[in-house]
């Protein structure tokens, strides 16, 4: 580790919890959206978190300031409303972060947005919470109750004249509202389809004005850079990228959870040391580093470290950064079939590749998986995986992440869709 | 006086809390969502007397409304049981066995998937991940998260909810 220093839930995982606005701001908190709003630019606020090489934590890892950048500002700006929206929908499969950022140390999100708000000039802001995250609500909405009445948020935030109130809109469900323009739809109280780019938010958002979307851990990283710099930052991370990341395992390990480590951090180090190695008597052979729509990893890329860089080399994408593990118990026929199940059934059905094309591949996956697969039926998947999972060829990226699972289930674990239709059944089920 | 018939299905309540979302929105279409989930919390689901109240609250077609309303997980617009048993069935539980506890559990309560207990006492349906993956297979019941879902526990479970 390179510090040691873990400022997303280092203070949580040593008190339980920093759910209480009193608690929080005696471990520095608020310091940094006082210092942001009182003592600088909202110019030097975005450059500071472009020194910092902050990426977005939400999968895409878009450079954060670069992006807040992209907000009209000064000359350029009509003088008219700015939103500033948290995306808080966390519905990818396998992902638990936000949830527990949410639940622990929800006055950092709310700080981390104050900071975000008063870079680009955002006056209201949202965040877009899952239907399902009870807790979390709970939490978000009483962290925000207890800014409001501290001055934190609200008018004349810390006496400095600036201005931000922050609502929480909870959705209805669907896992589309991720992708960021479906989720302005859903904002707007409209069916969750994305919208065609450009316009790009931050030049056109939340009801056609301009808006910045940014997933909850990427927010929670604001904070830390206020107060300790761009150059501290730089240096919590191993490799070529910044900060720490909120890693988790999920699947037959012996300690499944959620650890901040510096990001870089090796996918071994990752299972073995903090989640405990691989339950006894089962071997694991893939894992999905980032989420359902990550491509799989396996044997060959467990010493990569866990970085944006990396992982793209390696044909995968970091993602959420909480991996999924395929122990040897589990076919991966059948485990591509689930995660099809996901993607056909979330698709907003708006165009034909994705609508007509993931029901396609789940029933083509289920005849195998049940003992009908056809000859030729793997090379009908392989031309459906190209043909869905190329990004120009569908209106979002929902159907090309889609893919991603399936394209490199069929690379690296052939052998088992060939077993499938030779013999007619499934092998992991046999005899049981 | 034709207009102003269909307002009196919602409650006062109901109604306040409508005009409360539609008080920080741009435009009243905005709160369309909020609005139904409103309701369901009140009522349990939203029918179709509820949804031309919420229409004509906010002043847009019905229609428009159940386009929005049938495109997403959670607004119901069929009757459920007193309370909603939403089992996961995503990629880290399924790995950590969510196949088997759903057989389970239907044999359990004795219904299939979009089924409700002949009691009305719980609705069964399947639910995208539920965000707890390290503490699979899990499952809600109404608002309460259940996490580690062990089969052989079923009647504990289920029997805390009247």
């Amino acid at each position: 580790m390179a510090s040691g220093e873990r400022p997303l839930i280092g203070i949580v995982d040593d008190v339980g919890g920093l759910v209480d606005l009193v608690a929080y701001e005696s471990h520095e908190g608020y310091a940094g959206a006082r210092q942001a709003v009182s003592g600088m630019a909202p110019a030097e606020v975005i450059a500071l978190v472009k020194d910092a090489n902050l990426r977005g934590r939400g999968g895409a890892g878009f450079p954060t300031g670069l992006k807040w950048s992209f907000v009209p500002q000064g000359e350029a700006s009509d003088g008219g409303l700015k939103y500033l929206v948290c995306n808080g929908d966390e519905m990818e499969p396998g992902t638990f972060k936000d949830r527990y950022l949410l639940e622990h140390n929800p006055h950092l999100l709310v700080e981390g947005m104050i900071i975000g708000a008063y870079a680009i000039g955002a006056a209201q802001g949202y965040v877009f919470l899952r239907g399902e995250y009870h807790e979390p609500y709970r939490q978000l909405q009483k962290a925000i109750d207890d800014a409001k009445a501290r001055g934190y948020l609200g008018q004349n935030i810390f006496g400095s004249g600036f201005d931000f109130d922050l609502r929480i809109h909870r959705s209805a469900g669907r896992y589309i509202c991720g992708e960021e323009t479906a989720l302005l739809n859903a904002l707007e109280g409209k069916r969750a389809q994305p919208r065609t780019k450009p316009p790009f938010p931050p030049a056109s958002g939340a009801w056609g004005r301009p808006t910045i979307v940014n997933n909850v851990e990427t927010f929670c990283n604001v904070p830390g850079i206020l107060r300790q710099g761009a150059d501290w930052y730089q240096g919590l991370g191993l490799g070529d990228d910044a900060g720490t990341k909120l890693y988790g395992v999920s699947g037959r390990v012996n300690k499944p959870g959620l650890w901040e480590l510096p990001i870089g951090t090796t996918i071994r180090e990752i299972i073995d040391v903090h989640a405990g190695g691989m339950q006894d008597g089962y071997k694991l052979r893939g894992l999905l580093p980032g989420g359902a729509s990550t491509d799989f990893l396996v044997e060959q890329h467990f010493d990569l470290a866990m970085d944006y860089g990396t992982i793209q080399a390696a044909g995968s994408r970091m993602g959420t950064g909480t991996m999924i593990l395929m122990d040897d118990s589990i076919c991966p026929v059948d485990m591509c079939r689930n995660l099809e199940h996901f993607f056909a059934q979330e698709s907003c059905g708006f165009c034909t590749p994705c609508r007509e094309g993931l029901p396609w591949v789940e029933q083509l996956l289920t005849d195998i998986e049940e003992g009908r697969g056809q000859p030729g039926d793997l090379e009908l998947l392989e031309r459906n995986a190209q043909f869905i999972g190329g990004v120009t060829n569908t209106f979002c990226l929902h159907a090309p992440g889609a893919i991603e699972p399936l394209a490199s289930a069929l690379k690296y674990f052939r052998e088992d869709f060939e077993e499938h239709i030779r013999i007619g059944e499934c092998p992991y089920r046999r005899g049981g | 006086m034709s207009e102003p018939a269909l307002i009196p299905v919602l409650s006062d309540e109901e109604v306040r809390e409508i005009e409360e979302e539609c008080a920080h929105l741009p435009d009243r279409k905005s709160a369309a969502i909020d609005a139904m989930m409103i309701v369901q919390r009140h009522r349990g689901w939203v029918s179709d007397e509820s949804l031309g109240a919420i229409a004509h609250v906010l002043g847009m077609s019905v229609e428009n409304l159940d386009s929005i309303a049938t495109f997403y997980n959670l607004i119901f617009r069929k009757p459920v049981g007193r309370h909603v048993v939403m089992v996961c069935d995503s990629v880290s539980c399924y790995v950590m066995g969510a196949d088997a506890l759903r057989k389970r559990i239907e044999a359990h309560l004795g219904i299939g998937m979009g089924q409700t207990t002949a009691d009305g006492r719980f609705t069964l349906l399947p639910i995208v991940c539920l965000g707890a993956c390290d503490k699979a297979p899990t499952m809600m019941i109404g608002d309460e998260l259940i996490e580690n879902v062990d089969a052989e526990q079923l009647d504990g479970i289920f029997g805390r909810f009247e």
